[in-house]
């Protein structure tokens, strides 16, 4: 299992030059990937915009969005993002897509919240006819364009999946749950006659150093507000200390994850630097 | 801090007593309905696990409890005339009056205010907020769950099958089922001692035999006298006695959240779980303990406590109402299990819920499963010696015979999907994955689609058996497969409106850019919405690809298959003759569920014609098109039953995929309960695939006659047996 780390532009206050001088220390550290998280009404970096830039300052790690909202954005403007990141980066997206959970963000976006199932689906049915047609450039470095994946617990996400991406990103939680939504993601890439198995992403919010477990759970009720109830249960799953981070990837791995992304819950370089020593030490 | 708790049940009383004794200085009050000496229902039963809970939480009133407890560990199954015990189940039971006794004493000696026989009104619920917490135990018919129900977001649902809780004096031993059929239908009782004097009696039939049986309009006297008769030879003489025994369905009660500001669900407000789990009363006094613990963690911090006791009751909750559900599947459909003989029957029902399989079960009854092993072997073998045998291998290794091919044992497992075939022929580097295969033990091996002609492939890659090529690679599989003892069976069919398409490596259904060809369909239906439009096909195309099966059926004789698999499933060709949402043809081949069988049929009969007589013929089916207006179940139990007229002596029982519109449900063991519906309903032998992964799981599926073979998956990469490095013990982590 490979472990990477998200940027912290999903944090209100954080600093461009911040966010820029994180994604930089990425490549040398033991960190496989930089993710960024998405939504539109939240003081936060547009996450394809934000992989861009540190494609800039990066050349090793891969790049992801656990997730992207895809439907808030037109298919063709958003398969054109991604295949200029994965140009730009020499082939280092992954692109996570899912419906998100906000109606308020559907309503800024201008779409029908109720038909964001409908379109993520002719989205991903779509994505790679872009990136493989003729008439929309740049050509992906990727053969086939990005890594797609796709995110999600309803059985129709799961189906998604398995049809039409690389494999599945679940949306964080104890190694136990992530581990059911994996034997449904490979339940359903094996029902459908594709080979091998699909990649599967983890995810998990952590904040680490003295006095700095509250600030992170605050910022996690603030920005999961919208759960009503489930934002407390979201804050109480943060991982606090050295030791919750490496039960938590071991939990992941024995589930069977290929990559967990962990993601900070405190705008500041210092945490990406003790998540690095935490997981170093594995 | 000031609680109120609505509801004087097993939830409020123990939650107000265990939450007032570690909290003295807190105003903890009850307020029920009923009188205090008021209530209905016999006996609740809890398992060991649960009576070591209240030890924990509560010492004084466990010892009450247990004093009062009479405790089993056997569970008798009374069937087709034959009692059938099985240890290892430690229960205890009791009459739920003398517990609600108990916990009321235990309030008023720990300083519970408890007050009875006050019925509250929807208005009077604005009291809350003279409370700094409100804990809602007011049971299934909640009325704070129904007065907040637009942020509670319940969700209620009934259950088919009617009962009515009944009691006897005659006093049973062990928690019984008896399953009795008369004129009108099955029913069965469920039986366990309360203290030892009295027995609860639940009796439960479905819909139909209840109003058969007059049941719908019975008094309770008629209901008594009724049951009395059914159940007779359970109740030696003794009289059935009535307690509010209504005819009830089961209400299972779900809610999106169990809190809204000051309030909380607990018990029956904000979860039930099927009777026949036997889990509301363990539920309920479980949630008064984790409640109890989360406010002695975070005392006056009510949010705190409250996220605290919803995480910790949560995924417990979920998964006991995970297995009810399927609890409560079985004993709606028992019937169709009838003519299992009683050990299989008993395995059976014991294992129905799910959370207990064939290891778990030996573990608690090893004697038990070791009759039943030796019960199955004998029957797969034909043994006649079978009192004299000591032993005989698990379910999962007993040897199956279909026609003249002996499988050695149940497990099958499929080639990995491959797509760089060239002209139908595989690749080298995928004919050298082979011997994994042949050498795994498994006693079958079945390939993923094998296309009859080249125009049957779903994609370029596909490996075909439609030239001499084809046949004389697949012979050298063959018999790689047969060298290693084990069998091969090839699936073959006609990728139809889902054929030209790309790769499978980055999707299914991606229509060839270049070098497609023409599609046959039943309709003219695309599968995608701007896909390729397909043909109807007309007589000549149904002659022809007729042909072309036969074709395919004689090379994998001469490539020495051991059996053969007509792939009618997953919107592939044939299938689209099968379903309706594909079939819109007005011919003799459209309309009736007969007519869409015909040419499939046709197919069956002709492949049967020239497939050796001592070899299987199997048919893949997909049991349901999991989409409005598609296949139900019901109509692959009707497809079946006519198929088994033609000679396929086995169904791969699949689903959905058959447009794009299907929305399949991907559960454990998701495809092996249309497996059990059609083997079991239809009468076939029956194979059944969906992410089975383990022994435990392979024997717990034909010891309880839900498939014939099991499909595994291969094991996963992260399993947890495995060799971490070379100075480590192998195996261990």
């Amino acid at each position: 299992m490979r472990v990477g780390i998200g940027l912290p532009g999903g944090i209100p206050g954080a600093s461009g030059t911040m966010i820029l001088k994180w994604a930089a220390k990425a490549d040398d550290s033991p960190f496989s990937s930089l993710a960024a998280i998405d939504r539109i009404v939240y003081d936060n970096y547009e996450p394809m915009a934000m992989l861009a830039a540190a494609s800039a300052v990066t050349s090793r790690v891969r790049l992801a969005t656990t997730i992207v909202v895809a439907p808030l954005r037109g298919t063709a403007a958003l398969a054109k993002t991604a295949a200029s990141i994965d140009a730009l980066s020499g082939g280092r997206l992954v692109l996570g897509m899912a419906v998100g959970a906000r109606e308020d963000d559907y309503l800024a976006a201008g779409v029908d919240y109720r038909r964001r199932g409908r379109i993520l689906t002719d989205q991903l049915a779509a994505m790679r006819e872009y990136w493989e047609g003729d008439t929309i450039g740049p050509r992906p470095v990727r053969p086939g364009g990005p890594e797609m994946l796709v995110g999600g617990l309803s059985d129709a996400a799961f189906s998604r999946a398995a049809r039409y991406a690389d494999g599945y990103v679940h949306g964080g939680g104890p190694p136990r749950a992530f581990g059911r939504a994996a034997d449904r993601a490979r339940a359903a890439w094996r029902d459908a006659g594709r080979p091998g198995l699909p990649a599967l992403w983890g995810q998990g919010y952590f904040a680490l150093g003295e006095g700095t477990a509250e600030r992170g759970a605050r910022y996690l009720k603030d920005y999961y507000a919208f759960t009503g109830p489930f934002a407390d249960k979201i804050a109480a799953g943060l991982l606090f200390s050295a030791q919750s981070v490496i039960q938590y990837i071991r939990g992941y791995e024995e589930a069977g994850c290929s990559e967990l992304v962990l993601l900070p819950t405190i705008a500041d370089p210092s945490q990406f630097d003790r998540l690095a020593e935490a997981v170093a030490s594995l | 801090m000031k609680i109120l708790i609505l509801g004087g049940g097993p939830a409020g009383l123990y939650g107000a007593a265990l939450i007032k004794k570690t909290h003295p200085g807190w105003d903890v009050s009850v307020i029920e309905r009923n009188p205090h000496d008021a209530t209905y229902g016999w006996g609740v039963v809890f398992s060991d696990r649960t009576l070591g809970s209240f030890r924990e939480a509560d010492y004084p009133s466990f010892r009450e409890i247990t004093s009062h407890f009479v405790i089993w560990d056997a569970i008798d199954v009374r069937y087709g005339g034959d009692s059938i015990r099985c240890g290892g189940n430690v229960f205890a039971g009791i009459s739920r009056k003398i517990l609600l006794m108990i916990l009321q004493k235990r309030c008023r000696d720990v300083g519970v205010n408890l007050e009875f026989r006050r019925d509250l009104a929807p208005a009077d619920l604005s009291m809350r907020r003279n409370y700094d917490l409100v804990i809602a135990a007011d049971g299934v018919n909640s009325l704070v769950r129904r007065s907040f129900a637009e942020h509670f977001k319940p969700d209620l649902v009934y259950g088919k099958t009617r009962f009515a809780w009944l009691g006897t004096r005659k006093v049973f031993d062990a928690f019984t089922f008896s399953f009795r059929r008369n004129e009108d239908g099955l029913f069965q009782a469920h039986i366990y001692p309360n203290d030892g004097v009295a027995s609860t009696f639940i009796v439960q039939c479905d819909l139909e035999t209840w109003k058969r049986a007059g049941l719908d309009h019975a008094t309770e006297a008629q209901t008594v006298a009724y049951c009395e008769r059914v159940f007779a030879d359970d109740l030696g003489g003794q009289p059935l006695l009535a307690n509010k025994s209504d005819w009830i369905a089961f209400t299972t009660v779900s809610n999106k959240v169990w809190r809204y500001e000051n309030i909380i669900l607990v018990g029956d407000a904000a979860h039930t779980a099927d009777f026949t789990i036997g889990s509301g009363t363990k539920m309920a006094m479980e949630d008064a303990i984790a409640l109890a613990a989360a406010f002695e963690r975070y005392d006056t911090n009510i949010d705190a406590a409250l996220n605290d006791f919803e995480l910790e009751r949560r995924p417990v909750v979920d998964g006991i109402q995970r297995a009810a559900a399927q609890s409560n599947l079985y004993f709606e459909n028992t019937s169709r299990y009838e003519h299992f003989e009683p050990l299989q029957f008993v395995y059976y029902l014991l294992t129905r819920s799910g959370r207990i399989a064939y290891d778990e079960l030996r573990r608690r009854d090893s004697s038990f499963v070791d009759a039943v092993d030796r019960w199955f072997y004998g029957k797969t073998t034909g043994s006649s010696s079978l009192n004299r045998r000591l032993i005989a291998p698990p379910p999962m290794l007993t040897p199956i015979k279909l026609r003249d091919m002996r499988l050695e044992n149940r497990v099958v497992v499929p080639c990995e999907p491959d797509s760089s075939a060239r002209d139908g022929v595989p690749d080298e580097a995928w004919c050298a994955g082979f011997g994994d295969l042949a050498a795994s033990g498994a006693s079958l091996i079945v390939t993923q689609p094998v296309a009859i002609a080249p125009d049957a492939r779903i994609t370029p890659g596909c490996a075909g058996l439609y030239t001499g090529d084809h046949a004389a690679i697949w012979s050298r599989l063959t018999a790689l497969v047969h060298d290693n003892g084990a069998r091969i069976a090839a699936r073959i069919g006609h990728a139809g409106r889902r054929g030209a398409t790309r790769s499978r490596r980055f999707g299914l259904d991606l229509p060839l850019r270049e070098g497609g060809w023409p599609l046959p369909s039943a309709s003219a239906l695309p599968y995608l919405p701007h896909g390729p439009v397909p043909r109807a096909m007309d007589r000549e195309d149904m002659d022809r690809v007729h042909d072309q099966f036969v074709r395919a059926a004689r090379m994998a004789d001469s490539a020495n298959f051991d059996a053969l698999i007509l792939h009618f499933a997953h919107g592939y060709l044939i299938a689209s003759f099968i379903s309706p949402l594909t079939n819109r043809r007005d011919d003799d081949y459209g309309g009736s569920i007969e007519n869409r069988l015909r040419y499939p049929l046709e197919i069956v009969d002709a492949v049967r014609a020239v497939w050796p007589a001592g070899k299987p013929l199997g048919v893949a089916l997909s049991a349901t098109d999991w989409a409005r207006g598609g296949l139900e179940p019901a109509d692959a139990v009707a497809i079946v039953s006519m198929m088994k007229n033609h000679g396929v002596d086995i169904f791969d029982v699949l689903a959905g995929q058959t447009t794009l519109e299907s929305q399949p449900v991907f559960g454990p063991y998701f495809l092996t309960e249309f497996s059990d519906r059609i083997r079991n309903e239809g009468r076939v032998a029956t194979m059944t695939s969906g992410d089975i992964t383990t022994t435990d799981q392979v024997n717990n599926i034909i010891a309880a006659g839900r498939a014939d073979l099991c499909i595994m998956e291969p094991p996963r990469l992260n399993a947890h047996y495995r060799i971490i490095g070379s100075d480590t013990h192998a195996g261990e982590v």
